[in-house]
């Protein structure tokens, strides 16, 4: 909510208190409003493992899960997101206790220099649990039966993540080991 | 530790370590978040303020004003520097374009001013307040237009790759017209850009006279040098470090705009500054891979014997910078009698043009592959067995200098069997698959091995475990496990009692990153520090270093049995050193090669083009760890996809830059764009290289792809198309009756 008592105008910068839960922690801060959700987490609550590309949402490694869904998270406002429960790498896993997803990474190589990495780890589990709760992608063949976690849906739903060194191959491996199918 | 003879068995030959698929030792860290790069590094520096660079908006002439009133006066804003308060910069190391300094405008983009703010958002803002003033100037955009005054010039890539304006083996006029069968094609490539997923960045601090910049960089004490020149400070004052690198590809090959601003910054904020190039400001900014014009002509024998070949190369570029080596290979990698590589350079006003992912045989081979390609239907051969029968085992403008190893007639046998080339149907267009079109493509692979002095420091701490400390970069190569496990290997310690320190300046200067020479040159470089702690080691604990063996923990000489961690009991152990080479290399060529194979579905409406299969067989010496070694060669693989099916910058010929500026304009590939990869490494330990017997690995990977790929469309669709990329449009309206 903006401080309605300071005077606001084009000279200054409109500040606002936000408040939302990240890895499970509630944190609260006082935003220049015009900071992305992106920034909100690398710059104020200096969780840096969520990447900055491109700013425009045209890379995807800022992906984090939020309220669920992922999202990426240069494309949104962090005032936008009050009370909203937000999910980054950083809570996924731990370097001695990482996500399963994490895990399969490391062991399939799924990444190279690292930067996309994160988003790539996000996006890849909240894809699989898109695939689980049912949602179809552009590659469903059929509408009326439940999605499966193929290579060829994998890729479909992880084509927003970019990864410049080209680790594709082995991540969807290591996506395809996580959702319990053979390699 | 001077190499100047081959190396015998060493303690390396063990491959109890070296040689495995290990899981990369950093991988905990990039899969969580923790690894910590240029922009990220919150810790190291108090009181961070925000540096945010605004580039030209014209591409040559000279500024006449700029208006920073507003600017100045917006909130946040701590200070503000633009180019018309500082003096032209010198140019760092293989750079051609000022970074900053100056009123003239030699390319749009070129960072003109930045300003620092407390926040990202206020400096972003303040930095749209400034007005420039701009006076422009014509200049010269269009690589075709110019083509015709290019003059000829010789040129090195910075990366050994390198030509002369026209070098000449025999007599290739005559030997061409002579030929019974012969081939005259020209090819295009367009300009390329990293597009590496870290933007460049980098926070600056002084203390006094003493500069540290933490920074995103592949060559750390290149970097040191070109920092000092290009700010006129003694070079002891400047530290440079970079842990972590997302990706570079030759873009971070050199100090760029984001350093040096930093560093203005800082100084005239009096406090730390971080800046990073906006995503949008990179293409522009900073480098790229220059466009191509390449002519090749081939002559041979009917039975397929190549008589005659020549490579000519037209690029663009900058005053005083260099031409794309795209004809290096050709010098190397078939026989031929009478031969002709030459290269043109014409003057071009566009962004500086230079290195990225194997500067010269990337282009290069997409023509030259494609050629023999052509060539190959021509005489009535497969192409594979084309090449086979083209193979030399020596140099062939020098013939009594053999290659050191050389088994390119391996990768593509192996390649054709495992990869099911005997299905394949020598006449295009026959293979249906629904509405696709199906076709295969071959193309060799080739980059040389490169020598360069490397060194690092080895200490045993008094807890028994061994730091590797080294200016080494990992830039997502794996240099962080292949010199773990050495240091493992050499000292015989479990790999998770290595520590591994990269990227420091303040640690012995290494090969770095670039030119594919990082791993076996760095690697070496711990291996020679490693023999001299094997000394110190074996002195302290009053073992015969000569027949001591190290391992599992413990040193053992005769039946003397002693754990390491006691020859650091009375304090650590620190030994350092460097390999240096001697002319092995100039007595046997080193090269790396492949064979890749490529399935391609056209469709038969859209001729939309799908890559459905690929394959790499790579000899490229000892494989220091299959793993991370395969995923440089599938990354390789991919970017060949890109520069084969999609990559291209625009060019804006009447403004003068490159439209498509960011990663939505200027496509790479994407998940759906890649289908399985597979390599396969013939693992073949070089005893020149070095005591790794190792080669570079990570550019062969996309040497030869793109045309692997052309040839396959070629195969499916009966379309040649010689100007790349291959987008849709070029096959449309050629494309073979659905029907």
């Amino acid at each position: 909510m903006a401080d309605a008592g300071a005077p606001v105008g084009p000279e200054s910068p409109v500040m606002a208190n936000v408040a939302f839960t990240v890895n499970g922690k509630r944190r609260e801060l006082d935003l220049d409003i015009r900071t992305s959700l992106l920034d909100a987490a690398r710059e104020h609550l200096h969780l840096s493992g969520s990447k900055k590309g491109c700013d425009h949402g045209q890379c995807g490694a800022c992906t984090m899960i939020v309220d669920g869904r992922r999202i990426n998270a240069c494309l949104t406002l962090a005032v936008m997101h009050q009370g909203s429960d937000i999910v980054t790498i950083e809570g996924l896993g731990q370097p001695d206790n990482l996500h399963p997803m994490q895990d399969a990474f490391v062991r399939h190589d799924g990444y190279q220099c690292g930067y996309c990495t994160p988003g790539q780890i996000c996006s890849g589990v909240a894809v699989l649990a898109e695939i689980e709760a049912g949602i179809p992608s552009h590659v469903t063949a059929d509408l009326n039966a439940a999605p499966e976690a193929t290579a060829d849906e994998i890729r479909e739903r992880m084509s927003g993540n970019l990864c410049r060194c080209g680790a594709y191959s082995n991540i969807v491996e290591a996506m395809t080991e996580i959702a319990g199918r053979p390699a | 530790m001077k190499f100047d003879t081959p190396a015998t068995q060493n303690p390396i030959d063990q491959l109890k370590v070296i040689g495995q698929s290990v899981n990369r030792i950093d991988g905990k860290f990039k899969t969580t978040g923790t690894a910590a790069y240029a922009y990220e590094r919150h810790d190291v520096a108090p009181n961070q303020a925000y540096g945010y660079v605004l580039g030209a908006s014209i591409a040559k002439g000279r500024i006449r004003a700029i208006d920073d009133t507003s600017a100045r006066a917006a909130p946040g804003v701590v200070t503000i520097v633009t180019t018309l308060d500082t003096p032209p910069l010198a140019l760092g190391q293989m750079n051609y374009a000022n970074l900053f300094g100056g009123a003239e405008i030699a390319h749009y983009h070129q960072a003109v001013a930045v300003v620092v703010a407390e926040t990202f958002e206020q400096a972003r803002a303040a930095a749209f307040l400034l007005t420039v003033d701009y006076e422009t100037e014509a200049g010269r955009f269009d690589l075709a237009a110019e083509a015709g005054s290019a003059e000829p010039v010789g040129g090195d890539s910075g990366e050994g790759s390198d030509s002369g304006p026209g070098d000449r083996v025999g007599d290739f006029e005559g030997a061409f017209a002579a030929a019974p069968v012969t081939l005259d094609h020209t090819y295009t490539t367009p300009d390329e850009s990293h597009a590496m997923m870290e933007p460049h960045a980098t926070i600056a601090a002084w203390q006094g006279e003493k500069l540290t910049l933490w920074t995103s960089n592949q060559m750390i004490a290149w970097s040191k040098g070109s920092v000092a020149k290009i700010l006129g400070i003694p070079k002891e004052n400047v530290r440079v470090d970079s842990p972590y690198i997302g990706g570079g590809f030759g873009g971070k090959l050199f100090v760029r705009a984001d350093a040096v601003l930093a560093a203005l910054a800082a100084k005239a904020a009096r406090r730390p500054v971080k800046v990073a190039l906006t995503r949008p400001l990179i293409v522009n900014n900073t480098t790229h891979r220059p466009a191509t014009i390449q002519r090749v002509r081939l002559g041979a024998t009917r039975d397929g014997i190549i008589t005659a070949i020549a490579h000519e190369s037209i690029s663009g570029n900058l005053k005083d910078g260099p031409p794309e080596t795209a004809v290096d290979q050709t010098k190397l990698l078939y026989a031929g009698a009478h031969r002709l590589t030459g290269m043109k350079l014409a003057r071009l006003d566009l962004p500086e043009g230079n290195a990225m992912r194997a500067p010269g045989e990337a282009p290069g081979l997409m023509a030259l592959e494609v050629a023999m390609d052509e060539m190959a239907e021509k005489l009535g051969l497969d192409p594979v067995e084309f090449r086979i029968r083209n193979d030399t085992q020596v140099d062939p403008g020098n013939p009594e200098r053999p290659f050191s190893q050389r088994d390119l007639v391996g990768c593509l046998t192996l390649g054709a069997t495992t990869f099911g080339w005997d299905k394949r149907n020598p006449k295009p267009g026959q293979v249906r698959d629904g509405h696709w079109l199906v076709g295969l493509g071959v193309a060799s692979g080739f980059r040389n091995n490169l020598l360069a002095k490397s060194g690092a420091r080895v200490r045993l701490e008094v807890d028994g475990r061994v730091t590797v400390e080294t200016d080494m970069t990992d830039i997502g190569t794996g240099s962080y496990t292949i010199i773990a496990q050495t240091a493992a290997e050499m000292m015989g310690v479990a790999l998770d009692g290595i520590v591994v320190r990269l990227g420091d300046s303040d640690h012995p200067a290494s090969a770095g990153s670039g030119g594919q020479w990082g791993a076996n040159n760095a690697t070496a470089g711990v291996y020679a520090a490693c023999v001299k702690l094997r000394e110190a080691v074996a002195q302290r604990l009053g073992i015969n270093s000569a027949d001591a063996v190290f391992a599992d923990g413990v040193v053992r000489s005769g039946n003397r049995a002693v754990p390491l961690c006691e020859a650091a009991a009375s304090g650590e152990l620190v030994a350092e050193d460097a390999i240096e080479y001697g002319d092995l290399s100039k007595k046997q060529q080193q090269s790396t090669f492949a064979g890749h194979f490529v399935e391609v579905g056209v469709d038969i409406h859209t001729a939309e083009i799908r890559v459905r299969r690929m394959l790499a067989v790579c000899a490229a010496g000892r494989i220091l760890n299959p793993k991370s070694a395969r995923s440089q060669v599938i990354g390789g693989m991919v970017m060949g996809v890109g520069a084969a099916l999609m990559e291209e910058l625009a060019v804006d010929t009447r403004r003068g830059f490159f439209v498509n500026h960011d990663l939505a304009g200027y496509e790479v590939p994407v998940h759906a764009d890649i289908p399985h990869q597979k390599v396969i490494f013939l693992d073949e330990p070089d005893p020149q290289s070095s005591p790794m017997k190792a080669k570079g690995v990570g550019e062969l990977g996309v040497c030869g792809v793109g045309a692997a790929v052309a040839n396959a469309v070629y195969n499916a669709t009966g379309l040649r198309v010689r100007d790349y990329p291959l987008t849709l449009d070029k096959l449309l309206d050629r494309m073979p009756d659905a029907a």
